[in-house]
């Protein structure tokens, strides 16, 4: 015959691996949904209304070292603000796509984009965007050229760009380009057309 | 009440151990001083069995990230990415997977891992991956391009005054007492001339003698007249004289005299560390040397760059690729100076501030990446505005100026670099500290040349340093007049 205290102790140890098992099998169903939503980490643009209308992205080409225009047909807000929120958004998701020549960090963004005057375009990107860049002087000069070009082209009377990550100003993008100033426009309007020619 | 004969005994005793006490404390510790470019500091050496020691760990921790570990008898040290291993009482140790033979045996105190000051000249370089200069006897330790320089002569003002320039900033002790000035420099790699003593053609002040010992450096000023010293041109010059010829220019910030004995001492105040890209006040005779090419190897200590695939770091292959130049350079008849030739975090107002105290002819910025092929010439993309008062110079745009000529060198590299068969761009680029430079500046980002080659190929680095050297020697008169 079992003696009790036996039987007691088995009994015990059954419940504890019952009670473990369940907590194994709820953690890992908790981590399984974690990685769905990293995956998902993309930028999902909001519905806009409005008309479309015919903007030309400047978009940056890796392989080739250089800048392209690319027009694109996108529904623009009638605010000044919200057409450069637009505008950066449908840049964004050109690197977004699986053909992309200047691939971004997965969960890259534009925070916000305001405009301030006279003329001063600050573009506030966020953490994901910096942290996820290829480190480069080349591959970072794309980037900012990139986003400064199509918003001067498209949105008149920009006279100066500032970036922010997070709200904040930071030192560098990756490593490499200051973002630690604004810049005029003409400067970098004057850079996109040095890597639009492949110099 | 009269003591007894044993109290005095006891009194007397006390009293004899109390002198000793107080004499061992006045003496001085013998000292190591360090230079470097990240830093300059001194330890307390350390006297095990008659041998000089010194903590490794606290010889390292200024140069970069360091971590000690112990294990037994055996102690574990990693600077940057170099580990090393050393055992207690044993005469060898392994540094980088090679081994090192140490002079004396090493010593393992509560955790604290001792080495033989001699040995330093052996395990730096490994570690840091530079040059080490000791200078043994006077317990002076140059690490990298670290020296200090001045140069000396006798202004003809009346009374004369003797004008000493030096390469960088320098903040010494100075003490005057009768017939002499002396002037203590701690902190800063003071390195001497040719010969220790420079005499001049002037009765006020016949000579100055350069000593060096206990890790400190000594330049002792005869005169036959009180003396005393002010400073100029941010710290770079002191200008010796009697008291109503010094400071001539108006700009200098004096000491104050001392001419009748005891003997005083003057510290001065720090040197304003704030980065002052202006150019220095002029009125002063200046000798000071001057670089050709001031030449930055990008990133460096615990900020690696770019990671270009494998084991290779951006910082490593802008070092390589800068030391191949200086290289190419050097066989040029042209002076070249690294900013960083070893495992040394700088940061870019650090880097703007050196060159702009040297005042080279160029300076170049040696960037890597695996992004797309070929080299790329950057100059300075200049940020938005400027605010220059006077001589005052906006320290984010200093390079608005020398912008031109940047582009001039900018567009001969191109076409040098050309010759390599490879491609070659030339952009402008919002990259510290380009923005900063008060000369004519360029950076060069070296890509792969082919799809099949990597960068840490020593053929293809070796070909773009030469090319640039032919493209900077091309200039050289230019690069000189526009200093």
């Amino acid at each position: 015959m079992i003696p009790r205290h036996l039987a007691i102790a088995v009994a015990v140890m059954l419940v504890v691996a019952s009670g473990m098992s369940f907590f194994v099998w709820r953690m890992r169903g908790r981590s399984s949904a974690s990685e769905l939503a990293m995956a998902d980490a993309a930028p999902v643009a909001p519905p806009v209304t409005g008309p479309t209308e015919q903007v030309i992205l400047y978009v940056a080409d890796d392989d080739l070292g250089a800048l392209r225009a690319m027009a694109a047909l996108i529904p623009l807000p009638s605010t000044r603000q919200q057409r450069g929120e637009e505008l950066l958004r449908a840049l964004l998701s050109v690197y977004s796509a699986k053909s992309s020549h200047h691939v971004l960090g997965s969960g890259s963004e534009v925070r916000a984009f305001y405009l301030v005057d006279p003329g001063l375009a600050v573009i506030d990107l966020n953490s994901a965007f910096a942290d996820g860049h290829r480190s480069g002087v080349l591959v970072e000069d794309l980037t900012v050229a990139s986003l400064a070009r199509t918003l001067s082209a498209n949105l008149p009377g920009i006279t100066q760009i500032q970036f922010l990550v997070d709200g904040k100003p930071r030192d560098t993008l990756a490593g490499h380009a200051d973002l630690s100033v604004p810049y005029d426009i003409s400067a970098m309007n004057q850079l996109a057309e040095q890597l639009q020619s492949g110099q | 009440m009269p003591w007894s004969s044993a109290t005095r005994w006891r009194l007397q005793i006390s009293l004899l151990l109390a002198l000793v006490l107080f004499a061992s404390g006045a003496a001085e510790d013998r000292r190591v001083s360090v230079y470097s470019i990240a830093a300059n500091y001194t330890l307390v050496l350390q006297s095990r069995q008659g041998v000089d020691y010194v903590g490794l760990l606290e010889v390292l921790e200024p140069l970069g990230t360091v971590t000690a570990k112990t294990n037994g008898h055996r102690w574990k040290l990693r600077c940057n990415n170099v580990e090393g291993e050393f055992t207690e009482g044993q005469l060898q140790a392994k540094v980088a997977g090679a081994s090192v033979d140490l002079p004396a045996s090493f010593v393992l105190e509560n955790g604290r891992g001792l080495v033989p000051l001699s040995s330093l000249t052996t395990l730096l370089p490994r570690f840091l991956g530079g040059p080490v200069t000791f200078h043994e006897g006077a317990r002076r330790l140059f690490i990298g391009n670290a020296a200090v320089h001045f140069t000396a002569q006798i202004a003809r003002t009346n009374p004369p005054a003797l004008v000493v320039n030096f390469t960088a900033p320098v903040n010494p002790t100075i003490t005057t007492e009768p017939g002499r000035l002396e002037m203590k420099f701690t902190r800063e790699g003071l390195v001497g001339p040719a010969t220790p003593t420079i005499t001049f053609d002037s009765k006020a002040i016949p000579s100055a003698t350069f000593q060096e010992d206990n890790g400190a450096a000594v330049v002792t000023i005869s005169g036959t007249v009180p003396l005393m010293a002010s400073f100029s041109n941010d710290n770079r010059t002191i200008t010796i004289a009697p008291p109503q010829a010094a400071a001539p220019t108006g700009q200098g910030r004096a000491t104050t005299p001392s001419p009748t004995p005891p003997a005083a001492t003057s510290p001065v105040a720090s040197s304003p560390t704030a980065p002052s890209p202006g150019t220095p006040p002029s009125g002063l005779a200046t000798e000071t040397h001057h670089y050709f090419a001031v030449i930055d190897a990008a990133h460096g200590g615990s900020e690696s760059g770019a990671a270009l695939g494998g084991q290779l770091l951006e910082k490593d292959v802008t070092l390589a690729v800068a030391r191949s130049l200086r290289q190419e350079l050097a066989s040029r008849q042209l002076s070249a100076l690294l900013l960083r030739d070893g495992e040394a975090a700088l940061s870019p107002e650090q880097r703007a501030d050196t060159v702009n105290a040297l005042r080279p002819a160029i300076y170049l910025c040696i960037h890597a990446s695996t992004q797309g092929t070929g080299v790329r010439v950057f100059t300075s993309l200049v940020p938005h505005g400027s605010s220059d008062v006077g001589p005052f110079v906006e320290w984010q745009t200093a390079q608005a100026r020398f912008l031109p000529s940047s582009q001039k060198v900018e567009a001969r590299l191109a076409a040098a670099l050309q010759t390599l068969q490879v491609p070659v761009h030339s952009l402008a680029a919002p990259l510290r500290p380009l923005n900063s430079i008060r000369t004519a500046a360029v950076a060069i980002e070296v890509a792969p040349p082919d799809l099949t080659t990597t960068l840490n190929s020593a053929t293809y680095q070796d070909s773009v340093a030469r090319m640039l050297a032919i493209g900077l020697a091309a200039m050289r008169d230019e690069l000189e007049a526009g200093r």
